[in-house]
């Protein structure tokens, strides 16, 4: 658990190496358990808030709604989580999300081979671009994301004639079973969702490799002393966003049966926002898989909830998602200030 | 002799290198316009040049904004949404005028730019994130107060959008005045060094006296004025408040006009000069593909490469 490494204490600040003999004090403590455990809480409260509020919302088909809907982001985040932990992020996803899904759609007559992995190649590859720029040529990931975001939906246009074709996908191929076929009630893409989920944390968590993506968030110099290989540590995370979002395009693909191509806008920032609302701090070293999955839940129950309001504008999601993200981004950089995660 | 030669050329490089850096940005902009002058029909002309001077103006007054606020170390991600929040508020106002309205305007601007000045300076937020949080609401609230698109019929608004002084429209002579300004207050100002030494490192400036959380509140309030003053530009052109795809992206444009324009992401410099070109050097590339019949698709992937041939010439270091 990164909750218990606690970061190097300033050895001439006396409390400091007070607090450090006895183990974390109380508050730091219940600070920790804050930034952990914060979105969990708040995210119980708003569900049972909402289902006292609404009769609709504790329906089995509005929770299954929820559940699909919820899926797709839900993969996009967990690759971001990987970026963000060394301190990376990736505005690229949104426009690999959607050309993900066109080239799905595209693959799928000639079979959910090549549906699946022809989007996961052309988005992995455009997440390795990422990454050796990043790493090698040692360029800022804010601005090389960027590009990759303004070429990815590029190819994306070219490849649907800029934007006037849409790619259907047979209803009865196997492919489509992935995005619309049910296990013991739920949904396929949930179910991958969750076994994505449970792969990601055994790999953050229990893995070398894990320990490099924590290592070089936390310093990189530090850890490129301890013989953590930095650079393809930083190329494996952005090329695992990619494949994330590619995948996530599939899958949605899939389940709308066609690849629509103006899908993913804006859905780099959402996933930001789950990443950073689930308690991952944007400075990199400190993080978890679970908590991105509750960010994105608790940003679905927020839509959710503005939709059964029936008065309310679908405008007002974006105001509620966005104070809720500032006041969580407050909230995180005090609570780090008070552990010395910073 | 042959050290001493060696020597030479990797100085001479190195020179070369530099004068690349800083201004690559004009030649770029000289390449296009000669290979355009060359094999664009009908690119030498008034009207031509009138078009995209005026499709330029408001990105560039975004773009001023933006550099100061990258200058400083930082970011504004919420400028597009500024300028969307700017629109509805003008259409909203303009029954008391359009003075009324446009002051409404750059008052909501400033007040995007105070909240976001204010977590970066007090809080400690980084700028990306303190940004993102109005980047997101900031555009819901705007289609809160308006909507979908409105008309925009306002005779003073239409001549602002349309009308010229000896032949420069307004908009390029708006956009070139406050070009001029910004440059003024980065080079000869107390509050432009200031900038720039916090941009250089927080640290030493705190360490130094200089007043950072209002250098730094400042810097950001003027950069949502500046937004809010594009959105008001934007709506005087369009003769419409369009606050639903006004100004969507923009913050990548003017990131990039001025990034392409040699100011470095790390902070500590500002190129006023650069930002223009870089704003100049986009449309040029956009209008050149479009004029060519290329699909738009290109437009996008070249931008993309202009980007990253930019910032690998700039050589920074992985920081965001």
């Amino acid at each position: 658990m990164t909750i218990d490494t606690k970061s190097p204490a300033d050895p001439t600040d006396p409390t400091a190496q007070e607090e450090q003999a006895a183990g974390p004090s109380r508050s730091e403590r219940l600070s920790a358990l804050a930034q952990q455990h914060g979105a969990l809480v708040t995210l119980i409260v708003a569900v049972a808030a909402a289902s006292v509020g609404f009769d609709t919302f504790m329906t089995a088909d509005n929770m299954e709604n929820m559940a699909v809907s919820s899926a797709f982001l839900a993969v996009v985040a967990l690759g971001m989580t990987f970026v963000i932990v060394t301190g990376g992020i990736d505005l690229s996803v949104g426009s690999l999300f959607a050309l993900g899904g066109v080239l799905a759609a595209w693959g799928s007559r000639y079979g959910t081979a090549v549906a699946l992995l022809l989007p996961l190649a052309v988005c992995g590859l455009i997440g390795l671009v990422n990454g050796m720029l990043i790493a090698r040529a040692r360029l800022a990931p804010f601005i090389v994301t960027l590009a990759a975001m303004l070429a990815a939906r590029g190819l994306l246009l070219s490849v649907t004639d800029e934007g006037s074709r849409t790619y259907l996908v047979d209803k009865d191929s196997f492919f489509a079973t992935l995005g619309q076929g049910k296990v013991l009630g739920i949904g396929a893409p949930v179910w991958i969702t969750v076994a994505l989920f449970v792969a990601g944390a055994v790999v953050l968590r229990r893995t070398r490799f894990g320990q490099y993506v924590y290592a070089v968030g936390g310093n990189e110099d530090a850890a490129a002393l301890m013989g953590a290989p930095v650079a393809r540590t930083k190329i494996a995370v952005y090329t695992v966003s990619g494949l994330c979002a590619g995948l996530a395009g599939a899958l949605n693909a899939a389940w709308l049966v066609s690849g629509v191509t103006i899908l993913g806008s804006g859905m780099e920032l959402e996933a930001i926002s789950a990443v950073v609302i689930g308690g991952t701090l944007l400075t990199g070293g400190f993080g978890f898989i679970s908590g991105s999955l509750v960010g994105v839940l608790l940003l679905k129950v927020i839509q959710n909830v503005i939709n059964q309001i029936g008065s309310l504008d679908s405008a007002y999601q974006q105001v509620v998602s966005g104070a809720f993200l500032a006041v969580v981004v407050v909230a995180q950089t005090w609570l780090g200030r008070r552990r010395r995660v910073l | 002799m042959t050290d001493l030669a060696l020597g030479r050329t990797a100085a001479d490089r190195d020179r070369l290198l530099r004068l690349l850096q800083n201004y690559g940005v004009y030649l770029g902009v000289a390449v296009l316009l000669l290979v355009n002058i060359a094999f664009t029909p009908h690119f030498l002309s008034g009207e031509n040049f009138r078009t995209q001077a005026v499709q330029v103006a408001p990105v560039l007054v975004v773009a001023l904004g933006m550099a100061l606020a990258i200058g400083s170390e930082g970011v504004d991600l919420s400028v597009g949404s500024v300028m969307a929040l700017s629109t509805s508020l003008v259409s909203l106002y303009l029954g008391y005028g359009m003075w009324v309205a446009l002051v409404v305007a750059l008052l909501g601007g400033m007040a995007v730019g105070l909240a976001n000045g204010s977590l970066i300076a007090f809080i400690g937020v980084q700028p990306i994130v303190a940004t993102l949080a109005l980047m997101v609401a900031g555009r819901g609230l705007a289609l809160v107060l308006l909507p979908q698109l409105k008309d925009v019929r306002d005779p003073t608004m239409a001549s602002l959008g349309s009308g010229d002084l000896l032949g420069i429209p307004y908009l390029v002579l708006i956009a070139a005045a406050l070009a001029l300004l910004v440059a003024f207050v980065v080079r000869r100002t107390t509050f432009g060094r200031q900038l720039l030494a916090i941009g250089d490192s927080r640290p030493a400036a705190l360490l130094a006296g200089l007043p950072v959380r209002r250098v730094l509140i400042t810097v950001y309030v003027v950069c949502g004025a500046l937004a809010a003053l594009a959105g008001v530009l934007a709506t005087a052109r369009l003769s419409a408040s369009d606050p639903t795809s006004l100004g969507n992206l923009m913050e990548l444009s003017a990131i990039t006009a001025v990034v392409v324009g040699g100011t470095p992401l790390s902070g500590g410099r500002v190129r006023i000069g650069g930002t223009v070109a870089g704003a100049v050097l986009i449309q040029l590339l956009t209008a050149t593909l479009i004029k060519h019949d290329l699909p738009p698709s290109w437009t996008q992937i070249a931008q993309a490469v202009v980007i990253v041939l930019a910032v690998c010439a700039a050589r920074e270091r992985g920081e965001r």
